[in-house]
């Protein structure tokens, strides 16, 4: 039998703002815990939540990127259920009036292009967190997170396979980071996706039943789980049985999706408008002003990278992929350094450190400013491009900066002429044989002579200066 | 010192017949004196001489220096708040509420804190943890609620003011049959932030004094926008005060025509006294319909339980607040904390309002509720534009005997915000005025405004107050020594 996938996601975003969605709390992640939390945050009696609105302003920046409907009068309303990392005993989130409708993402997989509809994306404070392995009789509550600006996004179910949701949650990656909404960190638990997967008989019309897969947090993994339950799902209706509509988490280390609770479980939420916020009215100056700050996306730095900065495609196409990358470019030229130079050393030498380790520049021992210094070094001609790559290992690998390796090591090119004369005379004359070859019109020989001259210059010998004066000495 | 108004006591102060000391030391002695009536669920007599001895008199205030209670569910950071609940038993707020401070920067005294209804869920303040409060007009008899502490406090002399909160008539009804002016203002006028709440879009706190005129004194230093509260209004603090004396007697009262046959022949009688006064200082009176009014207590027992049964969710056990001991597992401690901290009328709200918010039922109790609200509200502006002010009864009866009312029947005692209950659905301003009393106990009319115009109100209450003496009447207090 022949089935077909249907798969929709949920994906939160945590908004990169600096304080909650409803109290001026800092939102930064890894302080101690219970310090970044405010009365409004604990949820004690006569406390009133109040609206950051920069939160809105990122979602609005989020809705304009996909061509979305932004509704300029949204609301609040009040999802009750009780847990302890829960402080109020209910989220505030938005459920008849979003603040953003429709919108569409692209996808590619294999080289197909797909339109992905997005049904809403609605802001929501987060919940806290509850620590159960510390205390062996307690259950810890940390409230850092609770009250933290959250964008769901909800997608139709229009995604047809494990691939297509890894593409889909890519997309929406590069468009946050692009956008500055989130930065994006997925081990921090700034990006994660519910998936609700369901397969029927191919030509169906009608959906089968769906479960949903709860808080993952890795491209990786929502492809294994995915794959997981679309098979579990194939399984339990090939052998006659029934899909149960329940809500599963995905376990990484045993690879397979486990049931959390039924529907007959599930919570009703009992939603009804927040009393205690007015609707959120937006005003057509508060777009504009949104559409004039507007970040450039990937598709626009491509352009522009390749028609006037005069990269190459591939390079044009490499950095303008992702944020990180991208941000380190444009850094670097605004320091004055070559584009084009810029752009050979990130794509290259840079990435494969990187690669090489599984980190990004961010966690390595390597800066915007090294790698600056670096790239001077190479277009004054203090050191050679080979020396330069000697250079950058030992940066990405201590820390130091180029300029003190290179003089600690003794690195500088030698670019005085009247001393490379004097070494390159020195080579030709004790090979006359290869100087009679070459005169001879063997033009390879010449390779030969500037293999001598790096060796005994220990590669750093200029190379231009070299070929130039090895073409006198021996043309004469 | 006992019963004097704000002004009176001001004016004292102004001719230094008394020293701040002095007053606020009067007022903590009256406090201990009449104990038994049960007013308040804690007296916090250092603050108060502490802040009586260093405070500077300033006479162009008129709240300089002048003693206050407040409601028990309005936060002081470092004073016990239990809104009259054993769940918040003990419980010390960290920060002070809006209203509090407000009246703290115009240099009022707190004397202590007010008892009232569970979480003001109650009319009679018989659903309080710290027990009944009794009516200084009548031993065993219910002071009205659910801000009946504050009423209590007041009638009995031993503060001038009291803040309150209505939330279906809980200022009005109370001062109504305790012989008290008290006035519930627009929604949103008073900040509700650091009062615990009971239903968000109703709730909104206000004056419970002797007079109108302390009424729009307390007002002033009262209201004004505050940050912390996105549905407080955006605009500055009234000024009732000086336009007190400005009354216009052009104006109409409209009297409803769906509240006559609502009250016993007694209490019509006591309505007509007022009616007739009225007619005599010069007002027009006009018969007005609000076709819908008489969903109004329905309406609210379905909107208020809803917020409430949200609201009070984070009374949980976990961050504050009375936590069972010896539970099991964490449901245990949500079960048991609950069971044992809420008193039964709250458990019912809760109830009723999880069942009225629950899948299926929704569309028909919460969406319902709110289309009549908005019914209700529109009826109110068709109204005023056939009449400036609606003139009601507060109440339909005067105090009553502690357990008579609701034991059997929780909608019964319901009832008895039947003429207050519209004000706070529409959002708008209301003041129970005192009137003829009724068998020897005090009795109330109500003056319903438009938006904002808690100035209209309170001129008009005012006017009347100038031509009779009801308000002046105080409890004779013996049984209570």
């Amino acid at each position: 039998m022949t089935w077909e996938i249907v798969i929709g996601l949920e994906t939160h975003v945590q908004l990169s703002t600096n304080s909650k969605l409803f109290s001026r709390a800092s939102t930064s992640f890894g302080a101690e815990p219970n310090t970044n939390v405010n009365l409004v945050d604990c949820g004690l009696p006569g406390v009133l939540p109040t609206i950051n609105k920069e939160a809105f302003y990122k979602a609005i920046r989020f809705g304009l990127a996909i061509n979305a409907t932004i509704n300029q009068t949204s609301h609040f309303d009040r999802k009750n259920y009780f847990y302890p990392d829960l402080p109020k005993g209910y989220q505030i989130t938005q459920m008849d009036r979003p603040i953003i409708k429709g919108g569409k993402i692209e996808i590619e997989v294999e080289g197909i292009k797909k339109i992905v509809n997005i049904t809403r994306a609605h802001l929501e404070e987060d919940a806290g967190k509850s620590i159960h392995d510390v205390e062996p009789n307690y259950t810890l509550i940390d409230l850092n997170r609770a009250g933290t600006p959250l964008l769901e996004i909800v997608s139709e179910p229009e995604i047809s396979s494990a691939k297509e949701a890894v593409a889909y949650m890519k997309a929406l990656h590069q468009l946050i980071t692009f956008l500055e909404v989130s930065d994006g960190n997925m081990s921090q638990g700034s990006m994660r996706c519910d998936a609700n997967v369901s397969i029927r008989k191919l030509g169906d019309k009608k959906l089968g039943t769906r479960t949903e897969i709860k808080n993952i947090n890795s491209f990786r993994f929502i492809e294994k789980a995915i794959n997981f339950e679309v098979k579990r799902q194939i399984n339990t209706l090939e052998s006659g049985k029934k899909i149960v509509q329940e809500t599963r988490l995905y376990d990484a280390n045993k690879d397979e999706t486990r049931p959390m609770r039924t529907k007959e479980f599930a919570n009703d939420y009992r939603y009804f408008p927040e009393p205690d916020l007015l609707p959120v009215v937006i005003t057509d100056e508060e777009i504009s002003k949104i559409k004039n700050n507007f970040p450039e996306l990937p598709s626009e730095k491509r352009v522009r990278y390749l028609s006037e900065l005069k990269l190459s495609e591939n390079d044009a196409e490499i950095l303008s992929a992702t944020k990180p990358l991208s941000t380190a470019f444009e850094n670097i030229i605004e320091m004055g350094h070559d584009p084009v130079l810029a752009a050979k050393w990130l794509v290259g030498d840079v990435s494969a450190l990187l690669n090489k380790s599984q980190t990004d520049l961010e966690n390595s021992n390597l800066t915007i400013d090294m790698i600056g210094e670096l790239l001077a070094n190479i277009e004054d001609n203090t050191i050679s491009g080979k020396i330069a790559k000697e250079v950058l290992e030992e940066c990405y690998l201590t820390g130091k900066s180029p300029n003190s390796i290179i003089e600690s090591k003794g690195l500088k090119q030698i670019t005085d002429s009247s001393e490379l004369q004097a070494i390159l005379k020195n080579i030709v004359d004790s090979n006359p044989e290869q100087v009679t070859q070459f005169r001879a019109g063997k033009d390879r020989i010449f390779g030969y002579f500037v293999g001598q001259a790096m060796k005994e210059t220990k590669g750093k010998g200029n190379p231009e200066l070299i070929n130039k004066i090895l073409k006198e000495l021996l043309v004469k | 010192m006992q019963h004097k108004t704000v002004s009176e006591l001001h004016d004292l102060l102004v001719s230094k017949t008394i020293t701040p000391t002095e007053l606020v030391n009067e007022s903590l002695k009256l406090a201990k004196k009449y104990s038994s009536l049960n007013c308040f669920n804690f007296i916090d007599e250092e603050r108060a001489l502490t802040k009586a001895k260093t405070s500077l008199f300033d006479p162009s205030n008129p709240l300089s220096c002048i003693p206050v209670a407040h409601k028990d569910l309005f936060c002081i950071k470092g004073m016990q708040t239990t809104c009259s609940s054993k769940i918040l038993d003990g419980y010390l707020p960290p920060f002070t509420a809006t209203v509090v401070q407000n009246l703290d920067k115009v240099g009022c005294i707190t004397i202590a804190k007010t008892n009232m209804d569970e979480f003001a869920m109650g009319s009679s303040n018989e659903t309080s943890y710290f027990g009944n409060v009794h009516n200084p007009w009548l031993k065993n008899h219910v002071p009205g609620g659910s801000s009946g502490g504050a009423a209590a406090s007041v009638s009995s002399g031993i503060v001038p003011l009291a803040t309150g909160t209505d939330t279906g008539g809980s200022i009005r009804q109370p001062a109504a049959l305790c012989n008290l002016t008290g006035l519930k203002p627009t929604y949103g006028r008073i900040s509700r932030w650091g009062m615990i709440a009971f239903a968000s879009s109703l709730d909104q706190a206000g004056p419970i004094a002797h007079t109108a005129k302390d009424c729009a004194i307390a007002l002033d230093a009262m209201t004004g926008h505050d940050c912390k509260d996105t549905t407080s209004l955006a605009m500055g603090p009234t000024k009732a005060f000086n336009s007190i004396e400005v009354f216009s007697k052009d104006k109409t009262l409209g009297i409803v025509k769906e509240f006559s046959d609502q009250l016993s022949h007694d209490m019509e009688k006591a309505f007509q006294e007022s009616i007739n006064t009225y007619k005599q200082l010069g007002y027009k009176i006009k018969e007005i319909s609000l076709p819908n009014i008489k969903y109004s207590v329905p309406t609210y027992y379905v909107i208020a339980p809803a917020e409430c049964s949200s609201n009070l969710s984070r009374f949980d056990g976990v961050r504050f607040g009375l936590r069972s001991k010896d539970v099991k597992n964490l449901e245990e401690l949500y079960i048991n904390s609950r069971s044992e901290g809420f008193g039964n009328e709250v458990k019912r709200r809760i109830l009723i309002g999880t069942y009225v918010l629950s899948a299926g039922y929704y569309d028909a109790y919460y969406k319902k509720a709110q289309q009549v609200r908005r019914l209700i509200t529109s009826e109110f502006k068709n109204a005023f534009e056939q009449c400036d002010l609606i003139l009601t009864p507060t109440s339909p009866g005067t105090a009553f005997a502690f357990d008579s009312k609701g034991s059997k029947d929780p909608t019964e005692l319901y009832l008895e915000d039947l003429f207050t209950i519209a004000a706070n659905l529409a959002g708008i301003p209301a003041i129970s005025v005192p009137q003829k009393f009724v068998n020897g106990l005090p009795s109330g009319h109500q003056l319903i405004a438009p938006h904002l115009h808690e100035e209209s109100i309170l001129q008009t209450a005012h006017h009347f107050q100038l031509n009779t003496d009801w308000h002046l009447r105080t409890p004779q207090m013996e049984e209570f020594a």
